[in-house]
């Protein structure tokens, strides 16, 4: 029996396993195996088995980030979670949602809504499952007024790089009682543990939505007026800017509650737009959705609130310079989205993220590669500079002493 | 560990040495000061106090006491009732008292950044003028500490609505357990990395000692709406919270209080509710004024529907003060009425209130002890107060049984043994009720990687230490630390 089919047989007691194709690579790292198994426990038997085998293991959700981060040195077997799937339970009177990681976000999102509820985080990427979205901790424009995956998530169960399952949290939105795991896992890409199930605080869907917008020239001015609304009493659901590629930011203001109160509101918001603003009843299209091609590179810049018009500007300069289409969109809350298209020359995707790392600096922020092309990630440092490093690899070597989970994705080489 | 007086004595020299001798106290009676927390009956007086001035004089004592292998224990003002900063005989208990300077309140950015004995209420205060405000309120707020508030992750009566302590710190600067100085997040959002400070908000104090923090600033309301009602019992205001709930109103606050707990407030601080009431709701609204006003009237149909007997509404600040008098009081309150009470923090789900309350009251009679409640209704956070009296032999006892078997009560119906209080030293026994020995296992990870040397605020939130560098279920011999004879303090 070759090893290929030894490790196949082996994994193949516990969950269907099949040798990897090309499209299973992750980050251009050619893969063995997919194994996709249907609960925790079976994930735990996998985890146990792939260090009998010394195996590697990358877990992946639907895939839509799955080229997020830096390549991994290895990517022996891909953890697909695909099929540990469905709510395990919705308790809409205790606006409490279960649900186990290997579930597609938008399904997630149909479920509660029967009971005029949401889970209140946006899906940048369609087709994202729960695990995958905490795993990246994406957010879109809601993030404003509800905050993010983090603070959403109550409750967690995963599996250990050695195959223990644990968990943290519980299933009541207030709790302290031992770590809050579910904060380090979110946003770990996948190098801490294997998600298998989430618990999340749910809130009500609004009543009613109305959207107010205004085309500014001058990003400057659009950091300007996105600072009055947010420090307006309107309570906004979302505040975005948008800048096209002629410079241009469009601010868009949501505004969501009781129907009554919506014409008051909606007028005040117009008025902190100011003059030439509009209103309407619909998002504008890309709303909420990343300015970058899956086979592009994609930033995220963060800022204080002051900071987001000086990095917008910032944005239009590197561009400038470099004679590069450089497309901008986020939130006013101080997290933009950047992309670059896939054929701008690797130096000179250095060079803009170079630029805009300097420009954020003043504001306490930071510019994360989110994903590049391959000759990108060769030049360019995905994470700038991360305070706390040495406290990171040291939680990295506790919880995964042999460094088999997706080693080399995140941070710092972890 | 510690216990030897010859490398105290050397390590009283290296803290004076590093925080000014007038910082420094070892003398027995002014130590005194110290011996407990919020939570009375647990009482130790550490070997030495320092009170440091700042970020770099905390990192000195904590190098001092990893050299000196001595544990030390942060405390801020000393009102945690979970015993998080209950000292230890043979350590030093740094306290944060002296470093309260508010450093920046920017309202443009919302944020303010503070020093971590800053009280609670002074952000608030600070902010105000520009209209904002510091939204996490624990009822103690006029005396806890951001520090303290970090690190329990405290709650108060709003956070239904804008959550806890961990949602709105951006930022924090600590001393870390091996000594170095680490700033995690800041003014930006999602700084790149694991979020060690989503861990280390709500650590009890066990991972390190916050030095400095950035926290949001929230504008300012445009309005506020409050209201009381009355109800013949818990039963139907419970009713009234679902139902309020379940109609997509959510509120700043829903907070109720039973029959005793209204008699012992109404006792204490005169704050004029209902007379007669089996239970009262306060509720309250904030945001834009044109959405408040249209979800009040629903608030007040779904307690009129439920039964409210009366329902007052605050006209204006001041009545709204004394509305919030009785319920912001009622832990101090039961001392009126009570001898001795222990104050019990749980958490079920909400729905699950008028059958938790009637089980809980079925729990006291017996023996005199009784239960007044008092709790945040929207988020099924229960503060049963357990009445008792020590000079009656066994009420003690009792009380202790029935707060115990409260706390498994909110763990039979999936609830929490700790909503707000936190675990310290006083639950650490109820842990592995909550979670089993390999959840347990996995989170003292963290403090591992935080703290090899166990050294930061040991002996609370778990029931059994892990030796840090063990390898779980290949126990070969005494551990290195055992062995070494540093290991029994654990
Ligand atoms: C009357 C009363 C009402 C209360 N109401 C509420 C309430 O509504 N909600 C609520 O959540 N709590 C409440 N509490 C509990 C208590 O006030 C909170 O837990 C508060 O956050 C403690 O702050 P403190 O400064 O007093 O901390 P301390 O009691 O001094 O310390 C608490 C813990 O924090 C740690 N600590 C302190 N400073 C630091 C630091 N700088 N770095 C790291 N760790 C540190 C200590 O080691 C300890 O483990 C109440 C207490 C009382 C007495």
């Amino acid at each position: 029996m070759t090893p290929t089919d030894a490790v196949i047989e082996s994994l193949g007691k516990v969950a269907a396993t099949r040798a990897a194709t090309d499209s299973d690579s992750v980050g251009g790292v050619p893969a063995r195996w997919v194994v996709s198994p249907t609960s925790t426990d079976e994930v735990a038997e996998t985890l146990r088995l792939a260090g009998q085998h010394d195996l590697t293991v990358v877990p992946r959700g639907a895939g839509t980030k799955i080229a997020w981060g830096a390549a991994p040195r290895a990517a022996d077997l891909v953890l697909d979670t695909t099929g540990i799937h469905g709510v395990v339970e919705h308790a809409a009177g205790d606006l409490v949602l279960i649900v186990r990681a290997g579930t597609p976000m938008a399904e997630l999102q149909d479920t509660v809504a029967t009971a005029g509820q949401q889970l209140a985080l946006d899906t940048p990427l369609t087709g994202a499952t729960v695990g995958g979205t905490l795993a990246t901790s994406t957010s879109g424009p809601r993030r404003l007024l509800y905050g993010t995956a983090r603070d959403l998530l109550i409750g967690v169960t995963f599996v250990r790089g050695d195959g223990v399952v644990a968990k943290a949290g519980g299933k009541v939105v207030k709790n302290v009682a031992g770590y809050d795991f579910g904060k380090l896992l979110t946003g770990s890409y996948g190098t801490l543990g294997v998600i298998t199930e989430a618990v999340f605080r749910l809130h009500p869907l609004p009543a009613a939505r109305r959207v107010a917008r205004l085309r500014l020239p001058d990003a400057l001015a659009a950091g300007k007026v996105a600072l009055a609304v947010l420090g307006s009493q309107l309570v906004p659901t979302a505040v975005e800017l948008d800048q096209e590629g002629d410079g241009a930011v469009t601010v868009t203001v949501l505004v969501e509650g009781v129907a009554a109160g919506l014409p008051d509101r909606t007028a005040t918001a117009l008025g902190l737009l100011g003059d030439g603003a509009t209103d309407g009843d619909e998002l504008p299209g890309g709303f909420g959705t990343y300015p970058f091609d899956p086979d592009g590179t994609g930033l995220k810049l963060t800022s204080s609130l002051s900071g987001v018009g000086a990095v917008l500007t910032a944005a239009r300069e590197a561009a400038t310079a470099h004679d590069v289409p450089l497309l901008v969109r986020g939130s006013a809350a101080g997290v933009l989205y950047a992309g670059l298209p896939n054929d701008v020359e690797p130096g000179t995707v250095a060079a803009v993220v170079e630029a805009l790392r300097g420009a954020v600096t003043a504001y306490d922020g930071s510019v994360t590669v989110l994903t590049a092309p391959a000759g990108v990630r060769e030049v360019v440092d995905l994470w700038g500079p991360v305070p706390g490093m040495h406290l990171m690899r040291r939680l990295k070597d506790e919880l995964d002493p042999g460094h088999r989970f997706s080693p080399g994705r995140f941070a710092g080489g972890i | 560990m510690g216990g030897n007086p010859k490398s105290l004595d050397d390590l009283v020299v290296r803290l004076r040495a590093a925080v000014g001798s007038d910082q420094v106290i070892t003398d027995r009676q002014q130590l005194r000061t110290y011996e407990c927390d919020g939570l009375a009956h647990y009482k130790v007086t550490p070997a030495v106090v320092v009170l440091p001035h700042s970020t770099g004089q905390v990192a000195s004592v904590v190098r001092a006491c990893i050299e000196a292998e001595v544990p030390y224990v942060a405390r801020g003002s000393g009102t945690g009732l979970s015993g998080g900063a209950l000292p230890h005989a043979d350590g030093v208990l740094v306290v944060t008292s002296q470093m309260r300077t508010i450093l920046e309140v920017d309202a443009t950015d919302q944020r303010a950044v503070v020093q971590p004995g800053v009280i609670n209420l002074h952000v608030t205060r600070a902010a105000a003028p520009d209209g904002y405000y510091y939204a996490p309120d624990p009822s103690s707020q006029l005396v806890c500490s951001i520090g303290g508030n970090v690190a329990e992750n405290s709650g108060g009566a709003h956070c239904l609505k804008y959550g806890f302590t961990t949602n709105h710190v951006m930022g924090v600067e600590m001393v870390a357990p091996d000594g170095t100085v680490v700033r995690l997040g800041g003014r930006a959002p999602d700084p790149p990395g694991y979020d060690l400070m989503g861990a280390f908000v709500g650590s009890e104090g066990t991972l390190g000692i916050a030095t400095e923090v950035t926290v949001r600033l929230m504008r300012a309301p445009e309005t506020v709406r409050t209201l009381l009602a009355a109800f013949p019992s818990t039963d139907e205001a419970g009713g009234a919270v679902s139902a309020v709930i379940g109609a997509g109103v959510l509120p700043a606050a829903i907070e109720m209080m039973d029959a005793l707990a209204i008699e012992a407030a109404e006792a204490a601080v005169q704050c004029g509710y209902p007379a007669g009431a089996g239970a009262v709701l306060i509720v309250e609204l904030d945001g834009a004024a044109a959405d408040v006003e249209a979800q009040f009237g629903e608030v007040e149909r779904h307690c009129r529907d439920n039964g409210a007997t009366e329902i007052r509404i605050a006209a204006d600040d001041a009545e709204r003060a004394l509305f919030w008098k009785g319920r912001k009081s009622a832990f101090a309150a039961v001392g009126r009425i009570s001898p001795d009470y222990i104050v019990q923090d749980g958490v079920i789900p909400r729905t699950a209130l008028p059958e938790v309350l009637r089980r809980i009251a079925s729990l006291s009679g017996s023996g005199g002890v009784r239960v007044a409640n008092v709790f945040h209704a929207g988020d099924g956070n229960l503060h049963p107060l357990v009445l008792f009296d020590d000079a009656v032999p066994g009420q003690a006892e009792e009380a202790e049984t029935i707060s115990g078997a409260i706390l498994d009560l909110c763990i039979e119906y999936g609830g929490s043994i700790t909503g707000e209080h936190g675990v310290g030293m006083d639950k650490a026994k109820y842990m592995s009720r909550m979670y089993n020995d390999d959840d347990l296992d996995t989170m003292q990870m963290l403090r591992c990687a935080f703290d090899p040397h166990n050294l930061c605020n040991p002996g609370k939130i778990f029931p059994t230490p892990r030796l840090c560098g063990e390898v779980p279920g290949r126990h070969k011999g005494q551990h290195p630390l055992q062995e070494a004879g540093l290991a029994e303090v654990f």
